[in-house]
This record gives structure tokens, C-alpha cells and sequence, in this order.
């Protein structure tokens, strides 16, 4: 097919498309908006559906309605509205219903910004809505990434029954890269015994639902949804290293901003700086144990985020004290620049000759 | 033999958890006799929404989903625009559900003019909390969160969901019944199969007004709820046909 250049959201639009998905029920919110208007004018050409909600609360529940009909169905928002799907995430969680639902994060909180941010960390990775629930989460970081890990978000919400969220920002949806496309792979999906789709043929009527009425009911409900996140956490983790294997010093950064810190550990290794990066890609399940495992060996560990600190308290539950570390944030849509992201990087080598 | 009654296909062999004198049960069998009726029980996905009528999945006999709360009209749509045409969606609702909280949804649903049948249930009061003030709750009615009666003042005016929603162009049929008595019930299974036939012939949204019953949050007998429908909630709520465009749907 060769490269196409794209921008970032109708790429994520498309390689939904590739994944086998033909269904969104989306609303308009910036700066994700480009996703919903490339899948209005593309889905009608696959024989798929898009619908235009009237809010992202009858989005997300259009979503679990076909879900629960058992196809593969997405929609998409932004820092606010993914804020009004909570409701609806946790009840896919509870039901057990597989529907992949996307971030692209802006400046907040409240109304905040339309420009990028990684504030919405704690409320995609720790459950968000009510209940003891997680999702999966990707967060790609380049365009052609945002292919790869669309895919995979939909293999894992069908392999585990649950919602994944794939998490960007305004920067990743709206900037154009070339991307490679490797057409549509004719995929024999897992079959969905368990969708409401009229019974014909199928036997007995099956009921989806996250009440139980009963607390032992509901606990076992729990301890199932509890197994299935330990099989993710053994299973999904995902994560990239650079520069890792003579790394005194490491920094950890995902999405975006990992792209920048990349450049700044380049500029810091051409100075004779020992330093090394790694990029969770899964934010949900962490990569813990590679960060703990790194820890016992380095001398120090610098946290890069377009938030306030977020991540960073992820990074310090995995580290356990086993090395100091530091963190270097913007907040408020400010992406950090490649020189301000050094000057941390530098803060963090004093006492080490270049 | 000759057996003159039996239970319908439509509805599983389950207790009923609804109160003496509740008419949900009433209105379950209705709708369980249609689908079954229109040899639609294989090919129907009912929605039960929050509030008594939750555990709506235990009863009807077809695949069923759980929506949250006021949500049902937008979980329908997800469901009845991913399948096959002859698919059948419904959803039943109370009047907290639809009414209140899921005011948005069914609106547009009905603006949309989905092809699913919704049934709303309407007594007037939030059952399953235990007796709050519904949108539809009347002037004068005393419950759990207007003890000295509701008042047009303090919290508005009762909503009349059927000539609200018929005013929209995208329904196609609309309709409000009762069982408060056996020929008003049968008039009620009437427009049920009607509305379920609009949906058969893809002809849009319809729905069906329900006026129902709840003793134990009325603080009335069975037999004195009975009479508070006919003589209290029919007058704010009249019975009768709002809205009827079969026919120009016709082969849209």
C-alpha cells in the first residue's frame, strides 16, 4: 500500500477500520473532532455505521449496546468528555462487555484547553468510574505506533471481554506523519456466544448485566473481573527501552512527550551522559517490574510528563525507594520543549563528568 | 381439557419480586404475549433500565441487556443498528428512568426515529428508592422528597411524556393506556402489538405510555390504586392515540 501522510486521528480512524471495526458512535469534542468526522465520511464506504451521538454519555452507551450485540465498536473523546463516558466505562467493565474507547487528552481540569496534555493518567489508569475496575490502556506515541496498538486494543478488549482505552494527546491527534498501512488482514474474529443478538438458533436467552443483587454474587463477579486483570498484568505489558543497557540514569516518559525526551537523552548521551529511556506503552497494566528490576542498578530515575506528576506515582511504587526519583512536568497544554526536558536531564547527572 | 389460559413463552417461570397490586407484572405479560405472538421471541433483545423494572431480564424469555440508568434508549440504538433488520429491540422504562435522567436520550431517540418500541411505564413516583418524586409525580401528590405535596412552585409541573415526544417529527407512533381495569389492559396489549408491528414494518420509533400502579409507595390498597389511576392520574394524563404516521413511514 505504501506510505500515506495522515494526520493523527484519521489514522487511528483507519487502522479501526483495519482491526475489523465498522461501528462508532461518537460526538464532536476538540481535538479529537477529526476522528469522528473521518469516520462519518468513511464508514458508510465499508458497510459500516456511524452515528453522531447526542452526548458522550448516549455515545458510550450506544457503545455498550452494540458491544453487548456483540460487534466491534468504538468511540472516541477528549479530557472532558471521556470524563462523561465513566459511567458508561465502568458499566462495560462490570458487564464484561469489549469495546475499545479513545483518549486524546487535552489541558484541564474543568473546561481547561484544547492543546495536549497527559493529565487524564490517574483517571484512565486507576479504574476512573465507580467500582474495583481497570482498563487496559495503550498510548502510542507515533503515528505509525497508533496502527499497531489500535489493533491490539481490539484484541485485547475481545480477549478479555473488557474496554481498553488508547490514550493520546491533542499534539499525537493532530499532527501528520506517513504511515504505513498494511491492508485490511482477513481475521477470524473469537466468536461471541455470550452477545444479545436474538436468540435464534443459539439456545437459551442470556442476560447481560453488572447487577447482582446478592453481595456473594457480586463478590464472585469481582474476584472473576480481579483474575482476568492478572492475566492482563502477566500478558499485555508493553513497553520500549532505548539506551537502557548502560544506563546509570534513566528517564521514563510515555506518548508524546517521550518523543521529545528521546531527543533530549540523545543530546545528553552525546555529552558522555550514561542515560537511558523507558516508555511504557501499556500505562495499564505498568510495566512495574522492568522499572524495578532497572532500579536496583542505576543511580537515579527522571519522570517526564505533560502533567503535574501523574505516572510518576507509578514510578515510585514500582522504584520503592531503591533509587531517587525526580520528575519534570508542564501542565495546562504547555509541551515541554527538548531543551527544558536536557536542562532536567542535567540537574539529574550533576556530579557526573560528561 | 380445554385449556383457556396458560402462561406466555415470553416470560420465564420465575417469582415475580414486584409488590401486591403492582401492574408491572400486568404489563410484563402483555409484552411477553406480543413477542410471542409475532413468533419474535428468537429474535428479540429487550433493555431493562434502572429502577423497579431492573431485573426485567429475570422475566422476559429473549436475550436481554442491563442498561444504566436513562440510558436504554441509547443502548437500544447501539444494539438494534448493529444487527439484522428483523431484530427486534425494546426497551422498558419507568418514569424516573425516561422521564428524569434519561430525558436526553429518549428525546433523541425519538428525533432519530431509531426503529425500537419503548415502553414507559408511568406511576408516577420512583418505586425502587422507595417513593421519591418523579417528573411525573402529580400536583398535590405527597412522596418521599415532597411530603407537603408537590407544588407548581417548589418542583414544577408534571411532564406528559406522549404529547411531548409526539410533537417531534422523527416518532411514528405514540399512544397512552392503562390497566387500571381488564378492558383498558386489553386496549393497552392492543397498542403494544401495534407499536411492535411499526417496528416490524421499519417504520421507526414508537412508544407506548403505560399508566401503572405502586401501592406500597402510594400508601393505597391495591383496589384504591386501581381507582387513583382512573380518577386522578387519567385526568392529567388522558389515554388515547398522540401521534400515528404508519402510514406515511410506509417503505421509508
Amino acid at each position: 500500500m505504501g506510505k500515506v501522510l495522515m494526520k493523527g486521528n484519521e489514522v487511528i480512524g483507519e487502522a479501526a477500520i483495519h482491526a475489523g471495526c465498522i461501528y462508532f458512535f461518537g460526538y464532536p469534542i476538540t481535538p479529537q473532532s477529526e476522528l469522528v468526522a473521518y469516520m462519518a465520511k468513511r464508514l458508510p464506504e465499508v458497510n459500516g455505521l456511524f452515528l453522531q451521538a447526542e452526548s458522550e454519555v448516549a455515545a458510550i452507551n450506544m457503545v455498550y449496546g452494540a458491544a453487548s450485540a456483540g460487534v466491534r465498536v468504538m468511540t472516541s473523546s477528549s479530557s472532558p468528555g471521556f470524563s462523561l463516558k465513566q459511567e458508561g466505562i465502568s458499566y462495560l467493565a462490570g458487564a464484561e462487555l469489549p469495546a475499545v474507547i479513545v483518549n486524546i487528552g487535552r489541558g484541564g481540569p474543568g473546561l481547561g484547553n484544547i492543546q495536549p496534555a497527559q493529565s487524564d493518567y490517574f483517571q484512565v489508569t486507576k479504574g476512573g468510574g465507580h467500582g474495583d475496575y481497570y482498563t487496559p490502556v495503550l498510548a502510542p506515541s507515533t503515528l505509525q505506533e497508533i496502527i499497531e496498538l489500535t489493533s491490539e486494543a481490539f484484541r485485547i478488549a475481545d480477549d478479555y471481554r473488557t474496554p481498553v482505552i488508547l490514550l493520546g494527546d491533542g499534539m499525537l491527534g493532530q499532527m501528520m506523519e506517513p504511515v504505513e498501512f498494511r491492508g485490511i488482514e482477513e481475521k477470524e474474529f473469537k466468536e461471541k456466544d455470550w452477545a444479545t443478538s436474538g436468540t435464534e438458533g443459539d439456545g437459551p436467552p442470556r442476560v447481560i448485566t453488572s447487577l447482582d443483587l446478592s453481595d456473594i454474587k457480586l463478590e464472585e463477579r469481582n474476584n472473576r473481573l480481579q483474575e482476568k486483570y492478572s492475566m492482563i498484568k502477566k500478558q499485555e505489558i508493553k513497553v520500549d527501552s532505548l539506551y537502557t543497557e548502560d544506563a546509570e540514569y534513566i528517564v521514563i516518559a510515555y506518548g508524546t512527550v517521550a518523543r521529545m525526551v528521546q531527543s533530549a537523552i540523545e543530546k545528553a548521551r552525546e555529552e558522555g551522559m550514561k542515560i537511558g529511556l523507558i516508555r511504557p506503552v501499556t500505562l495499564w497494566p505498568f510495566p512495574s517490574e522492568v522499572i524495578s528490576r532497572i532500579s536496583e542498578d542505576i543511580k537515579g530515575i527522571l519522570a517526564v510528563e505533560m502533567s503535574a506528576g501523574q505516572m510518576v506515582e507509578d514510578v515510585r511504587l514500582a522504584v520503592e525507594g531503591k533509587t531517587p526519583v525526580s520528575f519534570y512536568g508542564r501542565t495546562g497544554g504547555v509541551i515541554p520543549s527538548v531543551e527544558e526536558i536536557y536542562e532536567a536531564i542535567m540537574k539529574l547527572g550533576k556530579g557526573v563528568t560528561a | 381439557m380445554k385449556t383457556v389460559f396458560k402462561r406466555t413463552a415470553g416470560l420465564k417461570d420465575n417469582d415475580t419480586h414486584y409488590c401486591p397490586g403492582c401492574t408491572h407484572g400486568i404489563i410484563h405479560r402483555l409484552v411477553a404475549e406480543t413477542l410471542e405472538e409475532l413468533g419474535a421471541l428468537e429474535r428479540t433483545v429487550g433493555v431493562a433500565s434502572v429502577g423497579c423494572s431492573v431485573l426485567a431480564y429475570d422475566y422476559f424469555n429473549c436475550d436481554m441487556t442491563q442498561a444504566a440508568h436513562g440510558r436504554a434508549p441509547a443502548v437500544a440504538t447501539g444494539i438494534k443498528r448493529v444487527l439484522p433488520d428483523d431484530r427486534l429491540v425494546f426497551t422498558y422504562q419507568g418514569d424516573g428512568d425516561l422521564a428524569s435522567i434519561g430525558m436526553g436520550e429518549i428525546v433523541h431517540s425519538a428525533a432519530r426515529s431509531e426503529n425500537i418500541t419503548v415502553i414507559f411505564v408511568n406511576n408516577a413516583i420512583y418505586g425502587m428508592t422507595g417513593g421519591q418524586m418523579a417528573p411525573t409525580s402529580l400536583i398535590g401528590q405527597k412522596t418521599a422528597t415532597s411530603p407537603g405535596g408537590r407544588t407548581p412552585r417548589a418542583q414544577g409541573l408534571p411532564i406528559r411524556v406522549s404529547e411531548m415526544l409526539a410533537t417531534l417529527d422523527g416518532s411514528t407512533y405514540i399512544e397512552r393506556v392503562s390497566t387500571h381495569n381488564v378492558p383498558h389492559i386489553i386496549k393497552a396489549k392492543k397498542a403494544i402489538r401495534k407499536a411492535f408491528e411499526t417496528q416490524e414494518k421499519q417504520q421507526g420509533f414508537s412508544l407506548i405510555e403505560v399508566l401503572s400502579t405502586c401501592p406500597t409507595n402510594w400508601g393505597l390498597t391495591p383496589e384504591e390504586s386501581l381507582d387513583w389511576v382512573r380518577d386522578e392520574m387519567i385526568p392529567y394524563y388522558p389515554l388515547g392515540i398522540y401521534k400515528d404516521i404508519r402510514k406515511e413511514r410506509e417503505g421509508v
